[in-house]
Parts: C-alpha cells; structure tokens; sequence
C-alpha cells in the first residue's frame, strides 16, 4: 500500500477536494472559505467547484449553520466552516436544538448530515475567544458526533467517515496540528467513528488522550521508556461515540490508567472515561484513575499564561511517576508547537 | 404617502374582477379554514380533559394566513413553522389524524410520538418542521431553498414565524442571508399582536416589520391576515414572483391571536373588549360572508363543516385508540454512529 507525506491542513483539504469531486451534494459554507479559509483547508477550492459550492456567508453563525440544517433536511451534505470553534456558541442553538434533535422530534423523517468544522484550542496567544477546546459541551448532545484528529492520516479518514455519514458532526480540527506531517494511505481509507487507535503498546499504564494533548503523552511515554517504564497509548480521535472497548480492554491489561486533555479538566471529557473505567474496573485497578488536563481557567493572552493552560510533557511523566511509585525523571524540555511538528 | 399607504399599495391593487371558478376556490379554503378551527377546538378540549398532555399554542383566529399561503404552494414546495404550527400543516396537507395522534403523545404519531405539538413535521408534504425556538424556522428555510436551487428544483420554500420573532437576531441575520443570495424563500410573518404575554408593539422599535425587510432590499408587503382574499391574491403574486427567480419575498399579514399563548393562558394581561372587539374579525365568519356574496347556498356550507367536523372527531377517536410508543423507541432515531442497534 502505498503513501504519502502530507501535512494535516493538506490532509483535509484533499479529503475534501475528492469528496466534492465524487459527491455533487457536498457543499462549503462559511466565512473567507473562497479565500481559502483561515488556515488555509479551503485554499483553490473555489477554483475547482466554483462560489455555487464554495460559499462565502456573512458573519453570521447562527444563520450559516441553520441554513446547513435545512440544506441538510433536502439532501444535500453542507460542510460548515466555524473559523473557530469559539465562534460556534453563537450558534449553540442551531446545533443543539436544531441539528442535534431534528432526526429525533420527527421520528426519524428527517436526517441532519452536516459537518461542522471547528478550528480549536490554542494557537499562538489568541486569548480566551480563540483557543478554547470545548468538546465536552459537545459530547454531552444526544445526536451530535464528536471527531478530534490529531494526525493527517486521521484528519483525512475521520472527514471522509463524516463526508459519507448520517450524522451531525463536530469535527474539531486542533490549530497547532495544521502543519504536523505524516504519511496518509494513498487509497484514502476512511476511520470509522468510535474507533480508537492503538498508538503505542506498553504493560504499565494506559494514557487515553486525543488531539494536541496526544503529542505531549509520546514524548511523555518516550522520555519514561528509557526509565524502563512500559507506556500504552489511546488516542480516542472519535469522542462521541468513544470507543470504550478498547479503553477497557487495555487497562483491564495494565491495570492504571490517566486521561489526558487539553481542555478544562473539570467536569471534561476525562471525567466521564475516569468514571466508567472506574465501574467498570474498580477491581482491577491498582491505582485511582488520574487527570491531567487544563485548570479551569480562561485562555491567558501572555505565554505565561497560556502556558497555564497548556498540556505538557513533564506534567504527564510526573503524574504516571507518581502512580508507579517511582521517582521523576530529571527536568524535560518544555514542548513548543515546533517541536510537536518534528514529530511527524 | 406615509408607510402604511406605502405598504398597502399592493394590496389594494388586487381588487380585480373575481374570477368565475373563484366561487370553487373560496369554498377550498373554507374547507381548510373551518378544518383547521375545528382542529384546534378538538386540541383544546383535549389538552382541557388532560389527553393532550404538553403545550399546545392555539391558532384559533390565525386560519387564514395559513390557508391563504399554503394553498398557492405546490405540493413539492416545503415550509417550515414554529411553536404554533397546527394551522400550516393542516394547510399544506399534513393529516389530521396522524397529527392528531401526535398530540396525543402515540406511536402512529406524525413523529412516533417524540415530537408533539411543538414538532409538528411531515415530510411527504412539504412540512419540514415546527420549530419550538422562536424565529429557528426561517434560516432553516433558507438553507432548504439554497439547497433546492442548487440541485436545480424549481421549488420555493416558505417560513412561517411571528411578530416575536422579528426581534430575534437569528430572523435579521436570516433576512440578509436570503437576500444576499436572492434564495427563494417566500417569509411570513404572521403579526398577531402578542409575543406570548408581551404586547409586540410595546417592545419592537421602528415603524414595523416590512420596513425592517424593505431595509434590506427585501420587497415586503402587509395584508390584512384575516382577509382570505387578500391573503390568497398577495401571497400567489409573490409565490409566483418568488419562483420566477426575483428572490426573497416578505409577507406581513395582520392578524390576531384570540386564544392565549398557549391553551393554558387565559391571557388575563389584556383586555376582554379587545378579544371581543377582535371576535368581530373573525377570519371564518368573514370567508362564509364572502361565499354568500358569492351566492353559495347555507347548505354547501353546512355540509363542509359537518364533514370537516366528522373528520377530526374521527381523528381525536383514533389517537384516543392508539397506543404509547414503546418505550425502546425513546432509543432510536437519535444518530447513526454508535446508535443501538
């Protein structure tokens, strides 16, 4: 099978280029898409499929995704573009009440196949109507399905799944990731939702993570494998419907488990797997389940204070430490965006 | 010529000679008319009697808007509504009696059972929802059209919203949304006068609501709402205009809410020489004033109710029947990833 190296933005945009050119249904809507959007997914879309299919809105986010709810309600597939995913609560309600419940309140007359693209979580000091992470108030919606990719070749899968799907979807696409390379499958596979990847085996501990935060727990497992300590890693990439048999399986095998988010952590996504792991496995386990995830605190604008904010590598070594009873290893280079890059 | 005149200029341009098949007409939408008040009595004993469990926001009063708009639609033309919707499914085609089994909450509802009143919808007609969020409807509308046009349908789509709903940012955003793009969206106001307890006028600004449209270049109009000629005349001008590509238009129809916002309210907040002063307009009895105009015999007439009236005491007998949905039911038709299987 053969493959490519791509970028994530690069990922997306040819996921959703060959999608377009397949499926005459599927069409953009949102603010400067015709100009490429704000990153760059959209960039010479419109030059292909032209302002019919590539359209740019006012700034208006209520109205944009309630007309995609409608758009949706004829058969068409219309792909929101939210610009950031903050900019989403102006249209809580068209997600909420109206994609969300539609299928449901007419008995199932009615399907919402609307993809909501949302630019999210921190990028560069954007302060705290830029940057947040907001996937649990998502994931808490019956009838939304909430996707985090945090590789290219996930970003390419996850969209195509939601592409040819029946569902709403909040497709969060994390800001830092953008330009983080890696190889995509030529053939272009789809990732169905709810299905975790394995990223790394190991016997002690199972991180669970997702998205950026995903970045730090390798470096964060690579640094404790030279201490001898065996590390698994899950990244969820679906977080609703999340894949719980595989979160459970793997700790029933290393019996300790840490949820790591970069989002708030208190009454987050993590919470509720830290629950079930913990109905499910109170006896296997050999350590309480543990969080680390961002404090309950705005976005700072400063990089002192955003990095309040920001999930990193060494807090994750000290945590998992902590849980094995053994000491930390000495002090870790903190993580800029960069360096996440060189990853992949 | 001040504002009103203004407004009004389209519509006093329709008194042209009654067509002859006109007479047929009229009794058509008598007939929906008087199905319609006879739903909605049939709605309110029910909810009275405690059958009807939930809200229901009677359109007692409101018919004609309803018919008037409805009945220039085709049948693969869609609408949206909101809380108060009874009167435009019914137009448009939706049946009594499985809408009837959804008020009732039972599992030949319209939706199963899940929506209810506020979530009237039917899909093989052309309703494509109620809407229980104020001013939800019309963006919903919009992005239907926008996607009709695309796939290269001739259909229009109207939404149906009230003079509440004119001051909730989701229905200004929506007007410029469709008048950017020139969408095909037929937009009704249906101005009873009240937002739910509120007196509209007493918080909306400006001199109204197609001032508010003709300042985005929206050609709006305002007819008297229970006015079934007029409302009939005006909205096929537009419906046809709307289809012939000329974009969005407005349709401000004045009417008024004789009932309570919802059949709970006794709407003690106003006064009842207003109500029975509003009484006097009754939309209903104007039409059967027209058919006599039109020389239609009392018979005709009588027999259309009593037909209309067989038919809902038939529908409320039926959804009295049915059963409650099962309660596994309340687990589908939520989503398709991770869904039950």
């Amino acid at each position: 099978m053969s493959t490519t190296t791509m970028t994530v933005v690069e990922a997306a945009r040819t996921t959703l280029q060959d999608e377009m050119r397949r499926d005459s249904d599927i069409w953009v809507l949102g603010e400067d898409v015709r100009h490429g959007g704000v990153f760059g997914q959209y960039k010479g879309l419109v030059d292909e499929f032209g302002p019919e299919r590539i359209v740019d809105t006012p700034i208006a986010e209520a109205t944009i995704v309630g007309a995609a709810v409608g758009a949706a309600l004829v058969g068409t597939r219309p792909v929101v573009e939210m610009r950031f995913s903050d900019f989403a609560l102006s249209a809580m309600d068209e997600i909420v009440n109206q994609a969300a419940k539609i299928r449901y309140m007419f008995g199932g007359q009615g399907k919402v196949p609307v993809v909501i693209r949302m630019p999210s979580g921190l990028r560069g000091n954007s302060a705290a109507q830029h940057s947040q992470s907001l996937e649990a108030w998502f994931a808490h919606v019956p009838g939304l399905v909430v996707t985090a990719p945090a590789t290219p070749a996930d970003a390419m899968g996850l969209l195509l799944t939601a592409l040819r799907g029946e569902d709403p979807v909040i497709h969060l696409e994390a800001k830092e990731l953008w330009q983080i390379s890696g190889e995509v499958s030529d053939d272009g596979p789809s990732v169905p939702f709810g299905v975790g990847r394995m990223v790394r085996r190991g016997a002690d501990l199972t991180i669970v993570t997702w998205g950026t935060a995903l970045h730090e727990a390798i470096r964060a497992a690579e640094s404790l494998g030279k201490g001898g300590v065996s590390v698994e890693i899950i990244d969820l990439r679906t977080l609703w419907p999340w894949d719980r048999g595989l979160v459970l399986e793997s700790v029933s095998r290393t019996r300790r488990i840490v949820v790591v988010h970069e989002s708030v952590r208190d009454v987050g996504l993590g919470a509720e797997i830290a629950a079930t792991v913990a109905e499910e496995l109170h006896e296997t386990l050999t350590a309480p389940v543990r969080r680390v995830a961002s404090p309950r605190i705005p976005v700072g604008y400063s990089p002192s204070l955003e990095n309040a904010y920001r999930i990193r590598a060494p807090k994750i070594i000290e945590t998992v430490s902590s849980m094995l009873g053994i000491e930390a290893a000495g002090p870790f280079a903190t993580s800029p965006a960069s360096a996440v890059s060189a990853q992949y | 010529m001040d504002m009103e005149q203004l407004l009004l200029e389209r519509t006093n341009r329709r008194v042209v000679a009654r067509d002859p098949r006109s007479t047929e007409r009229f009794l058509d939408l008598y007939r929906l008319m008087w199905r319609i008040r006879a739903f909605e009595i049939a709605a309110e004993e029910n909810a009275a009697a405690g059958h009807i469990r939930g809200m229901i926001h009677s359109a007692v009063g409101q018919e004609a808007v309803a018919v008037g708009v409805c009945r220039n639609l085709l049948q693969h033309d869609l609408i949206t509504s909101t809380h108060r919707n009874h009167h435009h499914a019914l137009a448009k085609g939706v049946d009594p009696v499985a809408m009837m089994a959804e008020l009732f909450g039972r599992d030949i509802g319209l939706c199963k059972g899940k929506g209810g009143s506020m979530h009237i919808a039917d899909f093989n007609v052309g309703m494509i929802g109620a809407n229980g969020v104020v001013a939800a409807s019309i963006a919903i509308a919009a992005g239907a059209a926008q996607a009709l046009r695309m796939k290269g349908s001739d259909s229009i789509t109207a939404a149906f919203f009230g003079d509440g709903g004119m001051n909730r940012g989701q229905c200004l955003e929506a007007l410029n949304y469709a008048a950017s793009y020139r969408l095909p969206v037929l937009l009704v106001c249906e101005d009873n006068g009240w937002a739910a307890t509120t007196r509209t006028s007493s918080v909306s600004a400006g001199p109204g609501t197609t001032a508010r449209a003709q300042a985005l270049g929206v050609e709006a109009c305002s007819v008297d709402g229970n006015d079934i000629e007029a409302v009939d005349q005006v909205a096929r001008e537009l419906i046809g205009e709307i289809r012939h590509g000329a974009g969005p238009r407005l349709l401000h129809c004045r009417t008024y809410r004789l009932r309570g916002h919802t059949c709970a309210d006794l709407a003690a907040y106003r006064d009842r020489s207003e109500v029975e002063a509003r009484w006097k307009d009754d939309p209903i009895e104007r039409c059967r004033s027209l058919l006599k105009e039109l020389a239609v015999l009392p018979g005709r007439i009588e027999a259309i109710q009593v037909e209309e009236d067989l038919l809902i005491s038939q529908a409320v007998a039926i959804a009295l029947a049915a059963s409650w949905p099962d309660v596994n039911e309340a687990f589908l038709d939520i989503q398709s990833a991770g869904a039950l299987a």
